[in-house]
């Protein structure tokens, strides 16, 4: 066990990768000498050179495009793509080439390209550098999307998404890069399976839905709620396509309360498709509608007004007032 | 050289070409890429310093090959057409016309290279001894792609202009790491693999879109052993190459740093000569190139447009002139290669073709929507086997209904 933090994890869960399977490679936009803009891929190119760490042409198209090429070839790409803001020229190549590849070869063609993303605000950035654009994937059939929130599961997921025949897109909670953690690099433990929720906390009156750098939030809410009184069940997400129905309408079974938060904005958002499938699930036992904190139905506000944005303790809160309030 | 050196033959008398070639020399401040011919339109073959040893690699069984495809891939065409007036086909999307360019290139490619097509490449297909009729699948409405890539080393057709282009440029970058490793790991009695290359076929329409040009930055930055096999085939549907380009499209090659060839795209023999001179150089890791074949699309675009709402007859009937069948029959006639006997045949054989293809074309199997379940990802996903298991649930509600219906039906007769 040693502590690190998500943005070293990630490095060692890569550094692991490489080792093991000499065809991985990584692509993307300074992410050799310089160690990418966040310092992910730090001292990678050193170690595995330039033909396995690759620093791509300016050209998310191009970056998505050839990796899908290197993976017909029997290669497994991870890409980065530098900021959320910055994945729609390449958003193409995604969403009808990658994620379709295998479907319309009827099986015959696997891609496993694995795509990081370093998404969500409150780094206090300018435009384009802080959007959450998860569920404009997650629509998309063919694509699995994960995000961690601490670095245990960030050292693991990594590797998993390269180990998956499928294309993975790691969304990486940018505001948590710095957060430390313990990782256990012998085991992944409970984490074995990247495309499970996890209940972090265990509680009776609620439950609070969250991932990415939504959890710790909505942890600090839970811890707060219980000053007052209120249990409130945590759980992390973990993935967001697929997602773990059953976990959640398990906890929803014993809670009769949901509230679910993201940063990206309430509408067409993961939160719905959560609520929509609980109602269907668990309809009996909601004791109150579930409830979805997340962003408005803006472009993502300038730097020196996110904080009125981003979902955070007091509005979770709020949300579970409205919820107990039935 | 200028535009007057070029050979004597698409370019004078289509008005817009020569226009194209003025405004390229004031543009780019020299003469423009030359054009490849080596056999003209009057079945004459010509002598050019570089290609004429490539096209003298051609014997006449060779020739009589070429011949014979191009003429087997017209007929399919026709075929392919008429099922889809028929209504056996949801959509075609013809190649007439691009016969040379299409079998010149294709024959010029080894087993161990990988092609990625557009939607046009019939005739590489055939090339790449994909079975016609697999072809079909796509169009017919039954399949989004309809055989397996890795059988022929030939992709699935891609609909979405271009986008093939950076999947063929990241394809030859592993291509050049196994080479990079097998030359590691080789020991010296070892037999050497051959060595292979990448070739991207796209059409003067596609090259507007982004993804050509950072698929040919990306060739470009890490010298990858790919082909670039523009089809100049005059217009993106309705929209003449005059707005997709001001320059020949063989020029832009100058701007990332690799050649970039412009060959008679009717001229089988020059087609393949200058695709093979590509791929060798590919292979040997010189560096990527642009061909742009120069032809036309006699047809429509598609069975769904019509040509004569944007283009005139006397255009078609300049570019009929110079049809890539009927030089290679004047040339193989005039040296004696083929006879009145061989032609005869290739009718037979093409008739035969389209008998095939008609017929399998009614026995494609319309799949089972359980294979679409079973093909959206490689590994289980709890989201797909909840929504087949309910699906599974909903069609044996409906089972039950039919065969209610049959013991209704049963009633009524026994009434």
């Amino acid at each position: 066990m040693t502590t690190m933090t998500i943005a070293k994890a990630i490095n060692e869960g890569l550094r692991a990768t490489l080792n093991n399977n000499p065809r991985t490679l990584l692509m993307g936009e300074d992410i050799g000498p310089l160690g990418g803009v966040y310092r992910v891929t730090d001292g990678l190119i050193g170690e595995f050179g330039a033909d396995r760490v690759v620093d791509t042409p300016l050209a998310e198209s191009g970056i998505i495009g050839t990796a899908i090429g290197l993976a017909l070839s029997g290669y497994l790409p991870v890409c980065e793509i530098q900021f959320d803001g910055f994945v729609f020229p390449g958003f193409n190549q995604i969403t009808t080439q990658l994620a379709k590849m295998h479907a319309r070869s009827n099986g015959n063609l696997t891609v496993p390209v694995v795509i990081r993303i370093p998404y969500g605000g409150g780094i206090g950035s300018i435009e384009h550098h802080s959007e959450s654009p998860e569920a404009l994937f997650a629509h998309t059939a063919g694509l699995r999307i994960i995000t961690p929130s601490n670095p245990h599961d960030a050292y693991w997921m990594i590797q998993q998404a390269v180990d998956c025949q499928d294309p993975v897109i790691v969304f990486e909670p940018k505001r948590r890069y710095w957060l430390k953690g313990d990782v256990d690099t012998e085991s992944p433990g409970a984490s074995a399976d990247p495309f499970t929720a996890h209940v972090l906390r265990e509680g009776a009156d609620a439950t609070v839905v969250a991932y990415g750098p939504l959890v710790p939030v909505a942890l600090a809410a839970a811890s707060a709620a219980a000053e007052d009184g209120h249990s409130v069940e945590v759980i992390d997400l973990r993935s967001i396509s697929p997602i773990d129905f059953d976990t959640v309408t398990e906890s929803v079974k014993k809670t009769g309360r949901l509230i679910v938060a993201h940063e990206a904005p309430t509408f067409g958002g993961i939160g719905g498709e959560i609520a929509a499938r609980v109602s269907e699930r668990a309809f009996l036992s909601l004791e109150a509608p579930v409830i979805r904190v997340g962003g408005f139905h803006m472009p993502y506000p300038v730097a020196k007004v996110e904080e009125d944005y981003l979902p955070d303790i007091d509005r979770i809160l709020e949300a579970l007032d409205r919820a107990l309030a039935y | 050289m200028g535009a007057t050196h070029l050979p004597a033959t698409e370019f004078d008398g289509t008005g817009v070409d020569d226009q194209l070639e003025a405004e390229a020399e004031a543009v780019l401040g020299e003469p423009p890429t030359r054009m490849v011919q080596l056999l003209g339109p009057d079945g004459t073959l010509g002598e050019d310093p570089v290609f004429s040893a490539y096209a003298n690699r051609l014997d006449a069984e060779k020739l009589r090959g070429f011949y014979a495809d191009m003429a087997a891939i017209r007929r399919f065409d026709q075929e392919a057409t008429a099922l889809q007036r028929q209504g056996q086909l949801a959509l075609w999307v013809p190649l007439t016309g691009q016969e040379a360019a299409q079998i010149g290139s294709g024959r010029a490619s080894q087993p161990q290279d990988y092609i990625f097509p557009t939607y046009r490449e019939h005739g590489v297909a055939l090339t790449r001894n994909v079975d016609l009729a697999e072809l079909l699948r796509q169009f017919r409405g039954v399949s989004n792609g309809g055989w397996n890539p890795k059988d022929t080393n030939f992709h699935l057709y891609t609909l979405v202009l271009a986008a093939q282009t950076p999947h063929a440029v990241g394809y030859a970058m592993g291509i050049q790491r196994d080479q990079k490793l097998a030359a590691a790991n080789a020991t010296p009695d070892q037999p050497q693999e051959p060595k292979a290359a990448v070739m991207v076929y796209f059409g003067d329409g596609a090259s507007s879109e982004g993804d050509v040009h950072e698929s040919m930055v990306f060739a470009s930055s890490y010298n990858a052993p790919v082909v670039f096999f523009c089809q100049n085939n005059h217009w993106a549907i309705s929209v003449p190459s005059t707005v997709q380009t001001r320059v020949p499209l063989a020029d832009r090659a100058k701007g990332y740093g690799f050649p970039g060839i412009r060959v008679d795209g009717n001229d089988v023999i020059a087609v393949h000569a200058v695709t093979e001179w590509a791929l060798e150089r590919a292979r040997e890791g010189k560096s990527p190139v642009l061909i742009e074949a120069f032809t036309y699309r006699v047809g429509a675009h598609t069975t769904a447009d019509d040509p004569t709402k944007y283009r005139g007859s006397d255009e078609e009937a300049q570019w009929r002139a110079k049809d890539p069948l009927e030089r290679l029959e004047k040339y193989l006639r005039a040296e004696g290669m083929a006879d009145d006997a061989f032609f005869a045949t290739v009718k037979a054989d093409g008739d035969e073709l389209a008998a095939y293809v008609r017929k399998t074309t009614h026995d494609l199997e319309t799949p089972d929507i359980r294979t679409a379940f079973a093909n959206t990802y490689a590994e289980a996903h709890p989201l797909v086997a909840e929504e087949l298991a309910w699906f599974e649930e909903y069609s044996a509600g409906f089972a039950d209904e039919a065969s209610t219906d049959e013991a209704d039906k049963d009633g009524a007769a026994n009434r």
